[in-house]
C-alpha cells in the first residue's frame, strides 16, 4: 500500500520534470496547423522532421556550432590536464603553505561570478582578447577549484605505497603523475571533463559579455539572439532548442555511471 | 639517497639540484591554479574593488570618487534597494524549497529499488541543459493562450493568468523554472542518505523508536555536512541568479524581476559605469560572504559530523 502511493508520486513528479522536454520536441516537429491549436495537440498528425533543417538555416547555426565546438573541446583538454596537475600535487605533497593555499582554493569557490565579471571584461579587452573565444578557452588551462577538489579527494583514496614502488624504481613525481595516477584517475576524470563540458557548452553569460560579432556566437548565444529576433518563429526555436540539448543529454546518458556513483555527492563530506 | 663522497664536485652539484627540483616540484604541479588565480580570481578582485572607489567609464577619463559609488547606490538609487530586496525575496522562497524538495525527492528514492535508476534519471535530466533551452522551454509553458500550464488549469477549471506579464506572478514563474533545476542537489542529498550506516536505524527500530524520531535524529543529523553545503550553493546560486530572469522577462514587468545580479549587469554593459557596477559586485559579494557565515556558525547547532556521533554513542541513548 506504501510502496503503491510512493510509486504513484514518483511517477507523476516524474511526468513534471519530464513533460517540459516532450513538449519540446513536439513543438519542434508539428505542423504549423497544429501549434495554435487549443487544447493543444499532444500528439502531432504529421511529423515534420524537415522542420530541424529549416531552422537550422535561418541562422548561421553551422558556424555557431562550430564555436560552441571550438570552445568545448580546448577548454575541456585544458581542464583535465590543469586540474589533474594540482590535484596531484595537492594530494602527494608536503611543501611549506600547502593547506593555507588549499584553503584559499576552496574560498575561491564561493566568490560569485559577478565580482569577476567586471575586471575579467576589463582585463580580456586590455588583453585584446574581447570578441575572441579566448576567455572562453584560457581560464580552463589554469584548473578549477571545484574539479581540483574532486581529483585530490580521488587521488588520495589511491595507497602511498603505489607512488613509493614506482619511485624506488625510478619513476620521477612526473611519471607517477602520468603513468600512474592519471589513469587511475580515469573514472574521475570522465565525470570531471563530463562536468566541463555541460558547463562550458551551456555557459551564455560568458559569451553573452565577451562576444560582440555573430561569427564569433556559440549555440547557446546564438539561439537566444535569434529567439529574440523571431519571437514567433516558435517551431524553429523549437527545433534549435532540441539541437542545443542533446550533445549534453547524450552525454549524460554515456557517463551517467560515473555521475550517479555518488563521486560529487561523496567529496562533499570530506 | 646516493652515498657519494662530498668532495666529488659534480655529484654534489647533481644532488643540489635534485634537492631544488624536489623542493620546487609540487609547485610546479600547483603553478597552473597559483598562476590562474592570480590572474583571473585575486588580480580581478583587487582590480574590481579598485574600481569601486572610481568613477570608472570603459573609455575615457577614470576620477578618485571614494565612497561615492557606495553612497549614491543606497542613499540615491531606489533601483539598487528594489533590485536587492527582490533577490533577497527570491532567495528567501528558492532556497528552502530547492532544499525540501529536494530532500523529499531524494527520499523517496532511497526507499525503492525498482526502477530508481529511472526516476533518479528523470529528475536529474533537466539539470543537464543550458539556462537558454530551460527559459526557451518555460517561456512556452508559461504563454498565457497556448501554454501547456494554463492549459493543466483550464482542466481543473482554472482561468490560467498571464504568469509573465503580470508583477506579482513572474517571480513565481522564476522560481518554479529554477527549481525545475534541483537535480544537482537532490543528487548530493541521494548519496548522503546512501552513506548513513543501515546499523543506525536497525538500531532505533530494535529499541522502538518511531519513524518520525529516526528521522529526526538519525537521518537528518547525519545528513548535516550535505544539508549545510547544499545550503550555501543555493544562496550563492540564488544571489547569482542572472540567465533566467534576463531571458525569461528581461525583469519585467514593472521590474518585478529586476533581479540584483541585473542591476549590476546592466550598470557595467548597458551604461558602462564599471566603477559604479564593480561596488555593486562587491556589495553582492559581502552579503554572500556574510550570509555563508552565518549559515556555517548557525550550522555548528545541528551539522554532526561522524566523529562526534561516535562520541555520543557512549552516552547511551538507547
Amino acid at each position: 500500500m506504501r510502496k503503491t502511493l510512493l510509486y504513484s508520486a514518483l511517477i507523476l513528479l516524474s511526468a513534471l520534470f519530464i513533460a517540459p522536454f516532450y513538449w519540446t520536441f513536439m513543438t519542434a516537429i508539428k505542423s504549423a496547423a497544429d501549434l495554435y491549436q487549443f487544447p493543444p495537440v499532444f500528439w502531432p498528425s504529421e511529423w515534420h522532421w524537415e522542420n530541424f533543417g529549416a531552422a537550422w538555416n535561418k541562422q548561421p547555426f553551422g558556424t555557431y556550432l562550430t564555436n560552441s565546438v571550438i570552445v568545448v573541446v580546448f577548454s575541456t583538454i585544458g581542464q583535465l590536464i590543469s586540474s589533474s596537475l594540482v590535484a596531484y600535487g595537492f594530494a602527494r605533497f608536503r611543501f611549506p603553505g600547502r593547506d593555507p593555499l588549499f584553503i584559499v582554493l576552496l574560498a575561491t569557490m564561493m566568490i560569485p561570478w559577478d565580482v569577476k565579471m567586471i575586471p575579467l571584461y576589463m582585463e580580456f579587452n586590455m588583453l585584446g582578447w574581447i570578441n575572441t573565444l579566448k576567455p572562453l578557452i584560457v581560464p580552463a588551462y589554469f584548473a578549477d577549484a571545484f574539479f581540483v577538489f574532486l581529483l585530490r579527494q580521488y587521488i588520495m583514496t589511491v595507497p602511498m605505497e603505489i607512488d613509493e614502488a614506482a619511485r624506488m624504481d625510478g619513476a620521477n613525481a612526473f611519471d607517477i603523475y602520468w603513468r600512474i595516477h592519471l589513469p587511475l584517475m580515469m573514472p574521475a576524470l570522465v565525470l570531471v571533463g563530463t562536468f566541463h563540458f555541460m558547463n562550458a557548452w551551456n555557459d551564455y553569460l560568458g559569451p553573452l559579455i565577451f562576444l560582440n560579432d555573430q561569427s564569433k556566437y556559440t549555440l547557446t548565444l546564438g539561439l537566444s539572439m535569434f529567439k529574440g529576433l523571431h519571437e514567433v518563429d516558435v517551431t524553429s526555436i523549437a527545433a534549435i532548442t532540441v539541437i542545443l540539448c542533446l550533445p549534453p543529454l547524450a552525454l549524460f546518458f554515456v557517463a551517467q555511471r560515473y555521475i550517479m556513483d555518488g563521486a560529487v555527492g561523496s567529496s562533499v563530506k570530506g | 639517497m646516493d652515498m657519494t663522497y662530498a668532495g666529488a664536485e659534480p655529484k654534489v652539484a647533481k644532488r643540489k639540484r635534485s634537492a631544488i627540483a624536489r623542493y620546487a616540484a609540487p609547485y610546479l604541479f600547483i603553478s597552473p591554479w597559483i598562476l590562474g588565480f592570480l590572474f583571473f580570481t585575486l588580480g580581478p578582485l583587487v582590480f574590481s574593488l579598485t574600481m569601486s572607489f572610481y568613477d570608472w567609464p570603459v573609455v575615457g577619463e577614470r576620477t578618485f570618487v571614494g565612497l561615492d559609488n557606495y553612497r549614491t547606490m543606497m542613499m540615491d538609487d531606489p533601483q539598487f534597494w528594489e533590485s536587492l530586496w527582490i533577490t533577497v525575496k527570491f532567495a528567501a522562497i528558492y532556497v528552502p524549497f530547492n532544499i525540501i524538495m529536494s530532500f523529499f525527492l531524494a527520499l523517496m528514492l532511497h526507499n525503492i529499488t525498482f526502477a530508481s535508476g529511472f526516476f533518479r534519471t528523470a529528475f536529474y535530466l533537466p539539470s543537464v541543459i543550458s539556462g537558454v533551452a530551460l527559459v526557451t522551454i518555460w517561456s512556452w509553458i508559461y504563454s498565457k493562450e497556448y501554454g501547456l500550464l494554463n492549459f493543466m488549469l483550464s482542466l481543473a477549471g482554472i482561468d490560467g493568468p498571464n504568469w509573465l506579464g503580470d508583477p506579482n506572478l513572474a517571480i513565481v514563474a522564476i522560481i518554479i523554472a529554477s527549481l525545475w533545476g534541483l537535480g544537482g542537489t537532490m543528487l548530493i542529498l541521494l548519496t548522503g542518505l546512501k552513506a548513513i550506516p543501515k546499523e543506525l536505524y536497525e538500531a532505533a527500530t530494535v529499541s522502538g523508536v518511531p519513524g518520525w524520531a529516526q528521522m529526526l535524529f538519525i537521518t537528518l543529523p547525519m545528513l548535516g555536512p550535505m544539508l549545510l553545503f547544499t545550503f550555501i550553493t543555493s544562496i550563492i546560486s540564488a544571489f547569482q541568479q542572472l540567465t533566467i530572469a534576463l531571458l525569461l522577462t528581461k525583469g519585467g514587468p514593472l521590474g518585478s524581476t529586476y533581479f540584483f545580479a541585473m542591476y549590476i549587469y546592466d550598470n557595467a554593459f548597458k551604461y558602462f559605469d564599471m566603477g559604479y557596477a564593480a561596488a555593486g559586485s562587491w556589495v553582492m559579494f559581502i552579503i554572500v560572504l556574510m550570509l555563508s557565515l552565518g549559515v556555517m556558525r548557525w550550522s555548528a547547532a545541528w551539522v554532526y559530523y561522524e566523529g562526534e556521533v561516535r562520541q555520543n554513542d557512549g552516552d547511551g541513548h538507547a
